[in-house]
């Protein structure tokens, strides 16, 4: 049997007084996909970053695989996961096909150039998030939701083993909410790899997850498959806000009362 | 599927044309005209006339010299623009050409021997790239900060000079004015500048598939699997050297780091692998014809270049600014 994607074991993490998380054990295999749900300032995309590695924990290992995440250099370890950002990228523009070609960086040879494939690559990434025809556009001209297709897209050329997505409904109308979100779930899960997202809308996590991790902001967190997890006393408990769930036609949401 | 650089090859045998054509007319015009079919011969062969002598020994050491610190500067601009995420970034705006400065004119003040300026204007530029980098680098790499730290060492630095130059007897306060708005009419030794710009470049373009990368944000570098904090010090380091080694050669040289890069974004876009090269090529071009004006312009008296650097940049920038580029990149 393959190993976790991801591992975690005994993680603790603070941000100022927040603690995000205290003696976290998480195992992701492949094949699942995790929402990571919490309260504003609970210290959600930090949590990402470390599990992405680009910050350290207060304690605890991080494992890839069967590797521990600070044995892998930058560049394996930018082949074994991806991170999709909520912040918009600055600095200066270039066109949306370059942005996207950027995604293949940790596949390119010791000169930095692309071949044949990275570009069929890039240009199949911009056809599945529907961006064809945007590719000579300079970056700096899209839209909120053009963007944050763009950077899915990169994200797809990147085609990490794990995707660690942080909020990747932003920006997004509704339709395409549930589009890009398809989209990511066949790239990632259902091909045997792993994504991680972190999500406002609970509802949109019952959908796409098979797991949740909720993260309270007071170094308390519960863990486990949705049918376990997503109850009204967790949720209640998580967001401190009196909520229904209601179910019909074997779907079930949650109403914020 | 065509590689999105493919299509910017013309561009740089566009801009080697220049270059030659730009240090062509360096070559032929001057105290006596030269025409081209002469000139031609006269690189090659040694007929024992003086024009073979002004070619030789003043103009293409000169014009050489010219595009050597004219790429090193472009250069230098450019990957401080990479390193700070922020087209109005120079290593001039940073205070280190106010370093080697106040360095040389005090060394000016001082009495010292004419050989001294070069290194102390090096010993100035470097002394003044440790206090910004200890100032601005405590911690965690902030570029905002970092920007700021350095136009308000640039503002300090400009005070010290004035401070000298009112402390300075009137018969050295030429000479000085001369080194600050920057001069190559001593810098007749090309070897220098040349090897400064070759081994520059080579640095550069190996860094460039990175400095794409960089442009994205620290975050997203480090994402992509880049060592972004090494990256960070390395340019900071080689841009540094390289103004350093610049000023050192040729005074305080302003602009040419600034409007180079930016002609090029805005022909080309923000790819580094042709942005360096052809910001070598522009840079040493655009200082080349600055240096064949100055020396020309109101002959037989020659002018500071980098009084004609600043003149035609000022305008120049102003109209990139207003097409936009330049603050719709920031």
């Amino acid at each position: 049997m393959s190993p976790p994607v991801l591992t975690t074991r005994k993680l603790s993490l603070h941000i100022g007084r927040t603690k995000v998380c205290s003696n976290l054990n998480l195992e992701i295999q492949p094949g699942e996909c995790w929402g990571i749900l919490g309260p504003n300032g609970a210290g959600k995309t930090t949590l990402l970053h470390v599990l992405a590695g680009l910050r350290p924990a207060d304690s605890g290992e991080i494992l890839y695989g069967r590797r521990q995440l600070p044995d892998l250099s930058p560049r394996e370890q930018a082949l074994w996961r991806g991170l999709l950002f909520q912040d918009g990228l600055g600095g200066f523009p270039g066109t949306v096909f370059e942005t996207v070609l950027a995604g293949r960086h940790p596949h390119l040879g010791r000169l930095g150039w692309e071949t044949p494939e990275d570009l069929r690559l890039a240009q199949a990434a911009m056809d599945a998030t529907g961006l064809k025809g945007l590719e000579q556009r300079n970056v700096s001209t899209l839209s909120g939701g053009e963007r944050q297709r763009m950077e899915i897209a990169m994200l797809l050329a990147q085609a990490p083993r794990l995707a660690l997505l942080d909020e990747p409904s932003n920006h997004l109308d509704p339709d395409q909410q549930i589009l890009m979100l398809r989209l990511l779930k066949k790239h990632f899960s259902d091909s045997g790899r792993a994504m991680v997202m972190v999500l406002h809308d609970i509802n949109l996590a019952m959908r796409f997850c098979d797991n949740l991790l909720l993260v309270r902001g007071n170094g308390q967190h519960r863990s486990g498959s949705v049918t376990g997890v997503a109850t009204e006393d967790n949720i209640r408990w998580l967001y401190q806000h009196p909520v229904s769930l209601l179910q019909a036609e074997g779907t079930a949401c949650f109403h914020f009362l | 599927m065509r590689h999105p650089l493919g299509n910017k090859l013309p561009l740089l045998a566009l801009l080697l044309a220049i270059a030659a054509a730009s240090l062509t007319l360096s070559l032929m015009i001057g105290s006596v005209d030269i025409a081209p079919l002469e000139l031609w011969k006269l690189l090659w062969r040694d007929d024992g006339s003086t024009h073979y002598r002004i070619i030789h020994e003043l103009r293409l050491p000169r014009s050489l010299s010219a595009f050597g610190v004219g790429g090193v500067l472009a250069l230098a601009g450019l990957l401080m623009q990479a390193l700070l995420r922020n087209p109005l970034a120079d290593p001039y705006i940073l205070g280190v050409s106010g370093g080697a400065a106040v360095a040389v004119l005090g060394a000016m003040l001082l009495g010292l021997p004419f050989a001294w300026q070069a290194p102390m204007a090096f010993g100035g530029a470097l002394a003044s790239i440790l206090l910004l980098f200890s100032l601005a680098h405590s911690g965690n790499w902030n570029t905002t900060r970092l920007l700021l730290t350095g136009v308000v060492l640039a503002a300090g630095w400009s005070a010290l000079i004035s401070f000298v130059l009112s402390l300075s007897p009137p018969v050295q306060l030429p000479g000085m004015l001369f080194w600050l708005m920057g001069d190559l009419s001593d810098a007749l030794n090309p070897a220098l500048p040349l090897a400064v710009l070759g081994s520059g470049l080579l640095l550069a373009l190996w860094l460039a598939p990175a400095l794409n990368l960089a442009l994205l944000g620290t975050a997203r570098a480090a994402a992509l699997g880049v060592r972004i904090r090494r990256l960070h010090v390395f340019i900071y380091l080689l841009a540094s050297l390289l103004t350093a080694a610049a000023v050192s050669i040729a005074g305080a040289i302003g602009f040419i780091g600034l409007i180079a890069p930016h002609m090029l974004r805005l022909m080309t876009g923000s790819d580094h692998r042709i942005l360096v090269p052809g910001s070598v090529l522009l840079g040493g071009s655009l200082l080349v014809l600055a240096d064949t004006a100055a020396r020309t312009l109101i002959a037989p008296m020659q002018l500071p270049v980098g009084v004609l650097t600043a003149l035609f940049g000022v305008p120049l920038f102003l109209f990139l600014l207003n097409r936009g580029t330049v603050g719709r990149q920031s």
